[in-house]
């Protein structure tokens, strides 16, 4: 190829690029730029809605502070009937969507409407109807049985409010248009997302013009963005490679405690662990102070708990003590029946205690937990099988019965009110597919599910106590540690907020010095 | 010529049934049940369970047997139709062309880099020998040894990090290809220039191109007339074989630099089971094999008078 060809061929793919360009398209400066691990392929948002919640595209109806109470979003009030079967929601009558036109109670009977066919808190919601009410901006939701938790599933994602028009026969949506401070400016699936200022906002006006979204799958990657500060705002760090990034000038690095638990789901109904003593020496033997320090690099995320102190209702102050005690562990073993071999190994009956775990490659740490647990349990004189495989097993394996022990990221804080999560994980003898498996205590179950509709919060506190307590002692599930969420803030930016219930970046509170 | 196009054309409809027949079958006997799979990648493992896996079930039809499935994939095909990503619900085509453009922008200009660098560093090595020699051979077996990935670190360390001169990941500017490219077509070099190396060193030592200096050519001269067709013909194979593995070899590179690739994009389908995105993916990249053949055989054509020869026979 002669050099002048070389020259226009150069010239075309500069102009191909520069043809790409906006009149006022997003630059460093007049943009935020996030940064996290999670792919999202569609606009749906019973799909990918976290991002678009998070991204402050679409709203929901009800909104939550930082402790997990439940706030006026896009309805203004709402009430509930004596008898608990009708709630009424009195809509904002300010609010525009992103094309102009106004939100009504008929878009909002249509999304949630959509919503209870879709995945999500709502589809498992007892509602009979929802319908538009006395006035333009009312809706009202008719239930089968009362249900105090309809105002968390409202506040989930998948519950958010989308123009009637824009879902066709089969449900699809066909444009992403939402209410929120910013619209839809570039959409690139699995990896980036822009988003510019919605100038009719209802609420507080964001101030700066863009927000752009990047998935980074690797997270050498995402710290090397936030190092070198092309990523304002980077999530999920790598808890080895956070203090590396803290000594940076940069940035800043901001942990924040979140309801999600790193827990063992056991198969209660396995041979070796369906006696109680089996499930609290396999507990006792883990050195859980150890796993928090090395790998998860928060010292104080040792838990025995299921929840964290914030959700008060579900945490005992008094809980059993995090210390392992491999003695004691083997004296438990040995009053069901076990005894050590020559090499120091469990046997009964001529049997191996030998367990298979499972576990998925998601989230890096879990591997290297699950193989902790493997040594430390080989001190125990149990041997533990660690297969890594993908996270649709767990389920599968509860199903078709074929798990022994699953070592699981469980976020109780997906819907804002664990009691959801709570009665899918644990309320049935067969349990939850991300819960417990075959736990017996009818008395417990009941009550828990029992609290949907339970008023009196002292009552109410007391029941949610002694299911912790009963988790705590028959070991169900057996917690291990609690999540701490690190995030690395660039120091440009100014009113970065983290939520715990991780459904809104809160973008329009940031400045750019 | 039009033989060996007919010959090509041929070959394309056998690759394009035989490469989705094959994907079909192996995704099918893959252990584990298909609808969990999906469920995990469309809604996230925070938000599925035994029944978004059940739902996914009976709105996709993943009942029906496997049969059926294949002949309505099969129909489809024949109307040139790859149907719909079964995580993402968009349609195949707007998706792969997505990530193919983005992958073969990226081979492409990793490949011109690495020509760039691998010709002069073969003809070096060939020409002077000695410790030319053992230094790019050494080049050659050390970044050979590294991971694509590590080099691609090492990039971003120098020129993000400490420089400040381009950006860590993403892509959308022309600054965003820079470091990907760069670190695909140092990892390429490594092997093409010794390809070069060896071929270049095949033509300095033979009988034709003594014979040629020997009839008064100067060095350059010789080289220019006698020495670059025939070094050209076995690189030129060599490079067509070697865009197959870029294209289908980026995975790291790609998740490395936020890149949204074929390479990537495939691996991904692949965890989720999404069977549209496998076969149609698998299609391009036999079509992509089949076409970048046919050219290098064209190219081949006119550089080489013994092919000329041998179809005109």
């Amino acid at each position: 190829m002669s050099f002048k060809k070389m020259n226009a061929a150069l010239a075309s793919l500069i102009i191909l690029f520069a043809s790409n360009a906006h009149a006022e398209a997003p630059t460093p400066e007049n943009t935020i730029k996030v940064n996290a691990a999670f792919e999202f392929n569609s606009i749906d948002p019973s799909v990918s809605g976290y991002l678009y919640t998070r991204m402050q595209v679409l709203e929901t109806l009800i909104d939550v502070d930082a402790d997990g109470k439940l706030q006026a979003g896009l309805a203004t009030s709402w009430s509930t009937s004596r008898d608990g079967l009708t709630w009424r929601l009195q809509l904002r009558d300010d609010v525009l969507f992103h094309n102009g036109d106004a939100m009504t109670a008929k878009d909002v009977v249509s999304s949630l409407n959509v919503a209870k066919r879709k995945q999500g808190p709502l589809r498992s919601a007892p509602i009979a109807d929802i319908s538009m009410g006395d006035t333009a901006q009312e809706v009202v939701i008719t239930l089968t049985t009362p249900y105090k938790v309809l105002g968390a599933a409202l506040a989930h994602y998948s519950a958010s409010i989308l123009p009637a028009g824009k879902y066709n026969f089969e449900d699809k949506l066909t444009e992403l248009v939402g209410t929120g401070p910013y619209k839809l400016y570039e959409f690139k699936p699995p990896h980036k997302l822009v988003v510019e200022k919605f100038d009719q906002y209802w609420g507080q006006m964001a101030s700066m013009p863009f927000a752009s979204y990047l998935t980074g799958h690797r997270a050498e990657a995402r710290v090397l963005q936030a190092r070198s500060g092309q990523s304002d705002i980077v999530f999920g760090l790598d808890p080895a490679a956070a203090p590396m990034l803290a000594r940076s000038n940069k940035v800043e690095i901001i942990k924040s405690k979140l309801p999600r638990t790193l827990v063992l789901k056991v198969n209660a109904a396995h041979p070796y662990l369906k006696e109680i003593e089996a499930r609290q020496a396999l507990s006792m033997a883990i050195e859980r102070k150890g796993i928090s320090m090395a790998v998860l690099r928060t010292p104080d995320s040792a838990t025995t708990q299921l929840l964290p102190p914030s959700m008060s209702d579900w945490h005992i102050s008094d809980a059993p003590s995090l210390d392992k005690n491999l003695d004691k562990a083997r004296a438990l073993l040995e009053q069901i029946g076990w005894k050590r071999n020559s090499d120091g190994m469990f046997e009964r009956d001529g049997k191996p205690f030998a367990l298979r775990l499972i576990t998925y490659a998601d989230r890096p740490e879990l591997t290297t937990v699950a193989t902790a647990l493997q040594a430390q349990w080989k001190k125990l004189g149990v041997d533990l099988k660690v297969d890594i495989t993908n996270s649709s097993a767990i389920p599968a394996g509860h199903q078709d019965g074929t798990l022994n022990l699953a070592l699981i990221a469980r976020n109780y804080g997906f819907i804002v009110d664990p009691l959801l999560t709570l009665i899918k994980d644990f309320g049935q003898e067969s349990g939850g597919d991300w819960g417990s498996m075959n736990w017996h205590n009818p008395q417990i179950q009941v009550a828990l599910k029992g609290l949907v509709n339970e008023n009196n919060p002292d009552r109410y506190r007391a029941t949610a106590q002694a299911f912790a307590e009963a988790v705590a002692t028959e070991l169900p599930v057996i917690p291990i540690a609690s999540y701490t969420q690190q995030t690395s803030v660039n120091k440009r930016i100014e009113g970065f907020r983290f939520d715990p219930f991780e459904r809104n970046f809160y973008l329009n509170k940031i400045t750019i010095k | 010529m039009k033989d060996l196009l007919f010959k090509r054309c041929i070959q394309l409809i056998m690759v394009a049934w035989g490469v989705g027949t094959l994907t079909f079958i192996l995704m099918r006997s893959l252990p584990g049940d298909m609808a969990y799979r999906l469920a995990a990648s469309r809604y996230g493992q925070d938000n599925f369970d035994s029944s978004t896996a059940e739902l996914i079930r009976h709105e996709l039809k993943l009942d029906q047997s496997a049969w059926s499935a294949y002949f309505s994939w099969l129909g489809d095909l024949l109307q040139l139709n790859l149907g719909n990503s079964m995580v993402s619900d968009l349609p195949v085509m707007d998706t792969l062309s997505h990530m193919l453009g983005h992958s073969l922008l990226l081979a492409g200009v990793g490949m011109a880099i690495a020509i760039l660098l691998a010709f002069p560093l073969g003809l070096w090595a060939a020409k002077y020998g000695g410790w030319a020699d053992r230094l790019t051979l050494l080049f050659s077996t050390s970044v050979r040894a590294l991971p694509v990935f590590v080099i691609g670190v090492l990039l971003i360390l120098v020129f993000s990090l400490e420089l400040e001169l381009l950006p860590v990941a993403g892509f959308g500017t022309p600054a965003h290809l820079i470091l990907p490219s760069l670190a695909l077509a140092i990892s390429l070099a490594a092997v093409s220039s010794r390809i070069i190396r060896n071929e270049a060193k095949r033509v300095f030592d033979s009988s034709f191109f003594e014979f040629a200096q020997i009839k008064g050519l100067s060095t350059r001269k010789a080289f220019q007339r006698h020495g670059w067709r025939n070094l050209l013909v076995p690189v030129i194979a060599f490079f067509a074989i070697q865009l197959i593995t870029v294209v289908e070899g980026v995975v790291m590179i790609e998740s490395l630099f936020s890149w949204p690739g074929i390479g990537h994009g495939l691996a991904h389908a692949i965890f989720a089971r999404d069977i549209p995105i496998i076969q149609g993916a698998a299609l391009l990249m036999g079509i992509m094999f089949v076409v970048l053949n046919t050219l290098v055989d064209i190219i081949s054509y006119y550089l080489d008078p013994r092919i000329k020869q041998e179809f005109s026979e």
